[in-house]
């Protein structure tokens, strides 16, 4: 039984942690703006065909560190140009203002592509079979999680003792009385754009390697579920995004395991309604501790 | 010297007229109250004060420079500090956290270490709490913690708009023999309160604000015994 279920847990562990570097940007972009960033599943779709064409004319190892900077530059100026000018707007108006950002890039990504799939390259030693015990996999499956864990102690390194850290908490509070304390609103929610895309390029990188080819509308999928993951762990938690895409990853790959594949993404999404009705601030929402 | 200048200031709030063109001075090393009833238009003069909304018209000018249409960010630099009604500590920060982040601007690293032994030598409770999250500290203790955030960026004017709200009296008591202490190391203070008689009672001068204007000005003591504002704002005895 065991031996039958090795590749499935692996790949869930695997697929979790690509999961959650997606999440994490959900979350802390929410826990800043209160704003669901519809277009972050995209800015992960381009991250997949940035890496597509610049692998066409560089070196692998050498593209990837360009496809981080440009994801990067991606997140941000989406940031800027759709999400800046609206920071006084109804959040109702930044929440369309982001579907609008996300039918864009998948159109931007139709026309520059002209709806055909495109090879993703194959990633030198990551991509590499390896086999442990009775499972053959790849190196990627073992890699991802272990990245994973190791950016997000990073990050949550920085947030909790760094001073632009400290700064994103404050924001993250109470926008208005941080400005009171000097604090440059815009540089931090810049920085957590930054952030957000940078974990997003790492985990499109993860896992594309999976796969043969990249289309406009592949990143929808993974980018909803890490949207579910991250309400399951409670919007706003790092930790929480985190915790629930590694569940949500593991569950799907069981579920196959268990011969039910048809109904493994329907899992995630029914996961979402039973959170929504039962425990909407999610396994790590907001406490509220404050006096009033 | 006049510290502060705000000549007639004008705020609109979506076709209301907040402030009507309000004009006053407050001088280095002075403390000065502005008293009114609810909406008469005191917070919304810290907060055009402090950059957080603009003003329509008129003009703020401290020490020499005008500053009306700085955003909030460069009037701390200015050292301008606000402590916001109802407190508005960092609930989801340490205590530690909040008197490091009200000194957010300033790179003298060492010199932060000693504002924060100072604040902690000023409110003792505070270090007891030092590593407890502010939501948890009591009403009185974040009030503190609100001033102590405000004096770690150094201001040259404190602005406070109603400390005292929402306190024990036991407690409003220690925040007035506060702010007297701040004045008497020479920082100059500009407050807000409803609890006109201590706000009198410790300022050198008062402005009494009516629906976005001030109606009568005075000394501290001038006021406390003007029967307009006896009658208004300090109960009939």
């Amino acid at each position: 039984m065991f031996d039958k279920m090795l590749p499935y847990l692996l790949s869930g562990i695997s697929v979790g942690g690509q999961y959650a570097l997606i999440a994490v940007g959900y979350t802390m972009v929410y826990g800043i703006l209160r704003l669901i960033n519809f277009a972050h599943g995209d800015i992960f779709t381009a991250a997949g065909f940035f890496m597509v064409y610049i692998a066409a004319s560089l070196p692998v190892q050498a593209a990837i560190p360009l496809v981080v900077v440009l994801t990067v530059a991606l997140g941000y100026l989406v940031e800027r140009v759709a999400y800046k000018p609206l920071r006084t707007a109804p959040r109702m108006s930044v929440m369309i203002s982001a579907i609008g950002v996300s039918y864009l890039l998948q159109n931007l990504m139709w026309y520059v592509t002209g709806g055909l799939a495109k090879q993703y390259p194959t990633i030198p030693f990551i991509s590499n079979s390896i086999t442990i015990g009775t499972a053959t996999t790849k190196v990627v499956t073992l890699v991802t999680p272990l990245l994973t864990i190791l950016l997000v102690i990073a990050l949550v390194t920085v947030i909790q003792k760094t001073k632009i850290g400290m700064a994103m908490r404050a924001v993250s509070k109470d926008f208005e009385t941080a400005q009171l304390m000097g604090i440059k609103i815009n540089s931090v929610i810049s920085t957590t754009f930054i952030i957000g895309s940078l974990l997003a390029s790492i985990g499109s990188v993860l896992y594309f390697s999976n796969y043969t080819s990249v289309t406009p509308t592949v990143g929808a999928m993974p980018g909803l579920k890490a949207f579910v993951a991250a309400v399951f762990g409670g919007i706003g938690s790092i930790p929480g995004a985190v915790i629930g895409a590694f569940i949500i990853g593991i569950c799907e790959n069981i579920i196959k395991a268990l011969g039910y594949t048809t109904f493994s993404d329907a899992f995630t999404f029914a996961l979402l309604i039973v959170i929504l009705l039962f425990k909407p601030t999610g396994l790590f929402g907001e406490k509220t501790s404050e006096k009033v | 010297m006049i510290m502060l200048k705000v000549t007639d200031l004008k705020v609109n709030y979506g076709g209301i007229e907040a402030l009507k063109g309000i004009s006053f001075d407050v001088r280095q090393g002075q403390i000065v109250s502005l008293i009114g009833a609810n909406g008469a238009g005191k917070s919304t003069t810290l907060r055009a004060i402090s950059g957080l909304v603009n003003p329509s018209s008129g003009s703020i000018n401290f020490m020499g420079r005008d500053i009306t249409s700085f955003n909030s960010q460069k009037i701390v630099a200015e050292g301008v500090a606000l402590v916001p009604e109802g407190r508005r500590v960092f609930s989801n920060l340490t205590v530690k956290e909040n008197l490091k982040i009200g000194a957010y601007l300033r790179k003298d690293k060492d010199e932060i270490e000693e504002g924060i032994k100072d604040i902690y030598r000023r409110f003792p409770r505070l270090r007891e709490r030092e590593w407890q999250l502010a939501g948890t500290l009591s009403g009185g203790e974040q009030q503190m913690l609100a001033v102590g955030r405000a004096m770690m960026a150094k201001p040259k004017l404190l602005m406070m708009d109603e400390p005292s709200l929402g306190l024990a009296p036991l407690v409003v008591k220690d925040i007035f023999s506060i702010i007297r202490d701040l004045k008497s190391e020479g920082i100059t203070i500009l407050l807000i309160e409803q609890n006109a008689n201590a706000a009198l009672r410790c300022a050198d001068f008062g402005f009494v604000m009516e629906t976005g204007r001030i109606t009568i000005t005075g000394s501290g003591p001038e006021l406390l015994v003007n029967k307009a504002v006896k009658d208004a704002y300090l109960g009939s005895n």
